[in-house]
């Protein structure tokens, strides 16, 4: 058997991300402790290797793989996101890990094979590829979690995550193997031909679109399957959170996206109204739970939660019914706006949480932020314009990615969506906001013990920085991004 | 013949997987399921997937009950009262899931168009495109399946042998001891 260039070609990022982290894993024994950043660099460098290709790569719709895989600039601006997420993650942990005491060099192979299963999603055209690539990343989250084997609350995250994911996966497989055998087959393209023909009330469609819904439903963490987001935030490591938060829900979106735009297109008269209910649902839980967490990676958590919420309204607008063309694509391109500019802000709240140190420990209360202003200026105006961004205060950034998706909503006539929305971002100022009032407004009682200090470190600047630049910067001239995610959403079928 | 040999296995099916939720020993459960297990096996072999059987005999009954088996004698669970409290609330499942499929059948059953047959689908996949016509190939299943796995599915079949190196390298570092260097100091 022979494998065309052209296959090769077209994995090659994949292929140099999966070789990184063997060699990583395979180094990491002969590597003395000291020089286990070597290991980082190492890892950073396959990312850096791999943008070129896939910015080469952007051009057209190319298949691969007997049409399992396909290149198109949609899956190409996810994995350029990808390539970005998981460098800052890099970065953010080399000093983390130190502090933290685990640094170990299979840290940085399970986070570049949770990456290769990331790209495989966005780029698969297949549900059982797409279906193996999320396992491939979730269970290099599930082992990332538990990473701080000494400390019970790892652990369980690691386990409850375990768990209940593959649960998940369970609950998504039989709806693939529902919709196999309606299809015939698990290509999207067939899927979409058997959906067409068999129409929208063939109950084992309805059936098997319902289950997707339910498996999708967790990897992106929307209510009602978001039971398991704040604990496992909250145990598993800073950095891991970080990547957590971000990278795997900007994966499985892109999936998502996909695989009911692309496969279950046709179906979306049934699916419109789920998500509708899911996007509402999501919008008042994750904003009103917010509210009463005192630690900031539980808050954040719920905050997540709740930005995947706003990240629906796009697909809504995308399924309703009787949406043109134009309409359609501005709501898909405004979900990817939106988890572009939401993984600048998140990262960033979460470097400044993982910079946080209260004497040995990780300080992740919110009452650990207090007085933070006049020890740490820069520091804290750095959160503040994080905090400011999810809130969704303009200029900033987090604004921008707001407006476009509120405006796609109108557009399609769902204005009173988009007014929920709103003032469900109301509701969430007063969270954000509060851990900027704690920081600025009041001082901190100094006979209370160790007062949290921020370990700085040359990585961790560098993150901040571009994490800052993201924010700011997509705030005051998004126009760039804005026509790459038009562009690249007009490519999907 | 061929009728008295699948209500043989069905039979058994039923009844083994009745004893595996009525029977109060968690062992006892394990070889019911083994049993069960066995049946559905030989229930393959009569729809001729022979692959199907040998995967079912080797994946279930041998690895995956005797991990079972193991983790029920090594945590020695006596505690079986509390599995029968849930008996409401899984009667409360059971019947809706029961409804949902009878449903579900009925409305199959008054569709004028029958699902895709089994034999159709597994043509499909393994030539990637629908082709209606066309007789089942010379070769036995088994031999079809490497193929396709090897030649149109050569990918997800990679990708699953990283999934495999996940989950070995994975344990290892959430079970190893001394990994920090604990141990040392």
């Amino acid at each position: 058997m022979t494998l065309p260039l052209s296959d090769i070609q077209a994995v090659l990022p994949e292929l140099i991300v999966v070789a990184a982290a063997c060699l990583v894993l395979g180094l990491d024994p002969i590597t003395p402790q000291s020089k286990k950043t070597w290991l980082a660099w190492l890892s950073l460098g396959s990312l850096v290797l791999c943008v070129p290709i896939t910015i080469s790569q952007m051009g057209t719709r190319v298949s691969a793989f007997s049409d399992l895989v396909v290149l198109d600039p949609y899956a190409c601006f996810w994995k350029l996101l990808l390539y970005l997420v998981s460098g800052l993650t890099i970065l953010l942990s080399l000093a983390y890990l130190k502090a933290e005491r685990i640094n170990l060099g299979e840290y940085y192979g399970f986070l570049l094979l949770s990456l290769s299963g990331m790209m495989i999603m966005v780029s698969a055209v297949d549900l059982l590829t797409i279906y193996l690539g999320t396992e491939l990343m979730s269970l290099s989250l599930y082992v990332l979690a538990g990473f701080k084997r000494f400390e019970a609350r790892s652990l369980e995250a690691s386990a409850k995550y375990f768990v209940l994911g593959s649960f998940s996966s369970g609950i998504l497989l039989y709806g693939i193997s529902l919709l196999f055998g309606v299809a015939g087959s698990t290509r999207l393209s067939a899927i979409a031909a058997a959906v067409a023909n068999r129409g929208l009330d063939d109950p084992a469609l309805v059936l098997a679109m319902i289950l997707l819904v339910v498996g999708f439903g967790f990897k992106i963490a929307v209510v009602p399957f978001h039971m398991w987001t704040p604990d496992v935030y909250e145990g598993a490591p800073t950095s891991v959170t970080a990547f957590m938060a971000v990278a795997s829900k900007v994966a499985s979106f892109g999936a998502f996206v996909r695989v009911f735009l692309e496969g279950l297109g046709g179906l979306k008269a049934n699916w419109y109204g789920l998500f509708l209910v899911v996007c509402i649902a999501t919008l008042v839980l994750g904003n009103v739970v917010a509210i009463v967490q005192t630690n900031i990676k539980r808050m954040l958590a719920y905050s997540s939660i709740a930005h995947a919420g706003y990240a629906l309204i796009g697909i809504v607008v995308a399924g309703q019914a009787d949406t043109e063309g134009a309409v359609r694509s501005a709501g898909l391109s405004s979900v990817m706006l939106y988890l572009a500019v939401y993984a600048f802000m998140t990262l960033g709240a979460f470097a400044v949480v993982a910079m946080l140190r209260k004497g040995g420990l990780e300080g992740e209360e919110i009452e650990d932020f207090t007085g933070l202003a006049k020890r740490q200026p820069i520091a804290a105006f750095l959160m503040l314009v994080f905090m400011v961004s999810l809130a969704g205060i303009p200029p900033t950034a987090g604004f921008i990615g707001k407006f476009y998706l509120f405006l796609a909503a109108v557009n399609a006539g769902l204005a009173w969506l988009a007014v929920i929305a709103v003032l469900f971002a109301a509701v969430s100022a007063y969270y954000y906001l509060r851990v900027v009032m704690v920081m600025y407004m009041r001082d901190l009682d100094i006979s209370a013990g160790l007062a949290p200090r921020f370990a700085s470190s040359p990585a961790m600047t560098v993150v901040l920085a571009c994490a800052i630049a993201g924010v700011v910067i997509l705030g005051l001239y998004p126009d760039p991004l804005v026509s790459l995610t038009t562009s690249a959403v007009l490519t999907l079928k | 013949m061929a009728t008295l040999v699948f209500f043989y296995f069905a039979g058994v099916i039923v009844l083994t997987s009745l004893l595996v939720v009525a029977l109060r020993n968690p062992i006892y459960s394990a070889l019911s399921l083994l049993i069960m297990f066995f049946h559905v096996a030989g229930l393959y072999v009569t729809l001729r997937a022979e692959f199907l059987a040998a995967v079912q005999i080797i994946v279930y009954a041998g690895a995956i009950l005797v991990l079972y088996l193991f983790v029920v004698m090594l945590l020695n669970v006596k505690r079986e009262e509390r599995y029968h409290q849930q008996f409401p609330i899984g009667a409360f499942l059971g019947l809706t899931i029961l409804t949902e499929v009878l449903l579900l059948a009925y409305h199959r059953s008054s569709a004028n168009e029958p699902a895709l047959p089994l034999s159709q689908a597994a043509r499909t996949m393994s030539n990637g495109q629908s082709v209606a016509t066309g007789v089942a190939p010379a070769v036995g299943n088994t031999e079809t399946i490497g193929e396709v796995l090897y030649s149109t599915y050569l990918f997800p079949f990679e990708v699953a042998s990283l999934i495999l190196l996940v989950a070995m390298i994975g344990a290892i570092i959430l079970a190893k001891r001394d990994l920090f260097g604990e141990g040392k100091s």
